[in-house]
């Protein structure tokens, strides 16, 4: 007897090795596929290497052979669920290289687009965080609502996912005659489910018990990885491009950005739960006051940039995009570089992660809201 | 005695957040009148696609098999994936000029991304984007599409290259 305590608790013939496990590329709690290799001790968490490009499509060299419109197609599918924004990003870029003044509507339908983009890229964020965590039914729930936004898309764009909506010097098509009565149908009605996620989720013992204090992130941290969007905005960094660089309609719009400085897991959730009632205020303030006018204004046939370099940032829903065009004149760029928000955010996740079980790794991954063609590109 | 006082309170607390919970999902469950799913394969008599759906490029054609596509390219230049290729042929009119037609507007749908940068480009609005958004072919050679119909000529009122 004394030989099995001492065997036990003494000896150190039972002390766990560390080994290495991949996690990955075909997982699906990585959302797409993400390969990271996980040194554990037990169920301990020592050390996370991601291993990315499985997926990678050299979207960057593609846009040095095309045209400036036809970029932006190629935008729609890097952060398939931000595609408004990264769109909104070259054709910002574009007209600011050629400084041309886009009308009013134009500005009103890209923020009313944007908003509806980052609810609807949140709602699916928070379907799959809950089934991560266990819970499959906020998929059904999130995805239920989802649908209406996906709904409106298609009805204006013609498209759900890859929208290609924004063009240089405006949009595409006109807002079709039901939009503003869609929209405003959403708002009322997903103004009355956001509490039911709250009840479903958010208060849930289990949810709660698995992210609080799990996954820290301070801020200096935050801003040495460059952590940016909802993320960095939980550990308490002001980020968010909408207020510090307003493009579009977003110096007329009254809205709080959302700051959270508890820096885990659960700030980070309750961040983008929050910000869905912002989007939500966004989109009451602008809907109703759409300007009449031309939706795009008449580009040349061929587009080319003056020589140089250019640079624009915008807020998508993980995070600061950026889109930097180098240009020698022909019409074609002669580089293009998209600083994407996902890859900055996912190298942070050894910082996270380290010294939590391999469980709350899952739960850190899913706050922090990968798209993996976003980070590959 | 307290810490064990707390912990049967967080225990009762724990179970009454979960009834909340279940209250939602409950509700749904008494109601399933509510239910949002489509039978798809079963509607697909009652389907209707929206107006701007992109599902496909087509080639509109009149009820006298004309169609509008005077052969310009600039469809072809617009396409950023090379998924149309025009073919055109020289004819003699009656007047004995030569003129160039298109012989086959080819597209690839395998490799169309449906930006719809070519319909928005088109002169003369040829093209459009069709609704069917079944593309499910055996042998992918079926995905090259010829978009002009067999015998089609161009309409009158177009302007000529």
């Amino acid at each position: 007897m004394s030989e099995i305590k001492e065997v036990m608790f003494n000896s150190d013939r039972l002390a766990t090795d560390e080994y290495l496990v991949n996690m990955g590329p075909q997982h699906p709690s990585t959302h797409g596929v993400l390969r990271m290799l996980v040194k554990l001790e037990g169920e301990k968490v020592l050390n996370i290497q991601p291993h990315i490009g499985y997926i990678h499509s050299g979207i960057e060299k593609m846009c040095e052979a095309i045209s400036y419109p036809q970029i932006i197609h190629l935008t729609d599918r890097m952060d398939y669920l931000s595609a408004h924004m990264n769109n909104e990003a070259v054709a910002l870029c574009v007209e600011n290289a050629l400084q041309v003044e886009v009308p009013e509507r134009v500005k009103y339908i890209r923020t009313i687009m944007d908003e509806l983009a980052r609810l609807a890229s949140h709602q699916l964020w928070w379907c799959v965080m809950g089934m991560d965590l266990g819970a499959l039914t906020t998929f059904f729930y999130g995805l239920r609502d989802r649908e209406m936004i996906l709904d409106i898309f298609e009805e204006t764009c013609g498209a759900r996912l890859t929208v290609n909506y924004n063009l240089p010097g405006g949009v595409m098509f006109d807002i079709h005659p039901n939009f503003q009565k869609r929209v405003k149908d959403f708002v009322t009605y997903f103004r009355t489910k956001l509490p039911e996620y709250d009840q479903l989720l958010s208060g849930n013992v289990i949810f709660r018990e698995r992210t609080e204090g799990i996954g820290h992130l301070s801020l200096a941290d935050a801003i040495a990885y460059g952590v940016t969007g909802p993320s960095g905005r939980a550990s308490g960094f002001s980020n968010d491009l909408r207020k510090h660089q307003p493009y579009s309609a977003y110096p007329l719009v009254k809205f709080n950005e959302i700051i959270d400085h508890r820096c885990d897991t659960l700030a980070r959730y309750e961040v983008r739960m929050k910000e869905m009632y912002e989007s939500l205020s966004i989109i009451e303030q602008l809907i109703d006051n759409i300007p009449e006018g031309d939706y795009a204004v008449k580009m040349k046939s061929v587009i080319k940039l003056p020589e140089g370099e250019f640079y624009q940032r915008v807020e998508t829903a993980r995070g600061e995009f950026g889109v930097y065009i180098v240009s020698d004149g022909k019409k074609n760029p002669y580089r293009v570089k998209f600083r994407s928000p996902g890859f900055s955010n996912l190298f942070a996740l050894n910082k996270m992660a380290k010294g939590h079980k391999i469980a709350d790794l899952v739960a850190i991954m899913s706050t922090l809201d990968l798209v993996i063609p976003d980070i590959d590109r | 005695m307290k810490s064990f006082i707390e912990y049967i309170v967080s225990i009762f607390k724990g179970l009454w957040t979960l009834l909340i919970g279940m209250k939602v999902t409950g509700k749904y469950f008494f109601t399933p009148w509510k239910n949002v799913t489509q039978q798809y394969p079963e509607n697909r008599e009652k389907l209707v696609m929206f107006e701007r759906f992109r599902g496909e490029v087509i080639m509109l054609h009149n009820e006298n098999n004309e169609h509008s596509c005077n052969g310009c390219g600039i469809c072809e230049i617009n396409c950023p994936n090379g998924s149309i290729e025009i073919i055109s042929k020289s004819i003699l009119t009656a007047d004995g000029k030569k003129k160039r037609i298109i012989d086959q507007h080819i597209y690839h749908l395998g490799m169309c991304t449906l930006c719809n940068l070519c319909v928005k480009a088109c002169p003369s609005g040829a093209l459009a984007m069709g609704q069917n958004f079944e593309h499910a072919v055996w042998d992918r050679s079926l995905l090259t599409k010829v978009l002009n119909q067999e015998g089609s000529t161009i309409a009158e009122n177009v302007k000529e290259e």
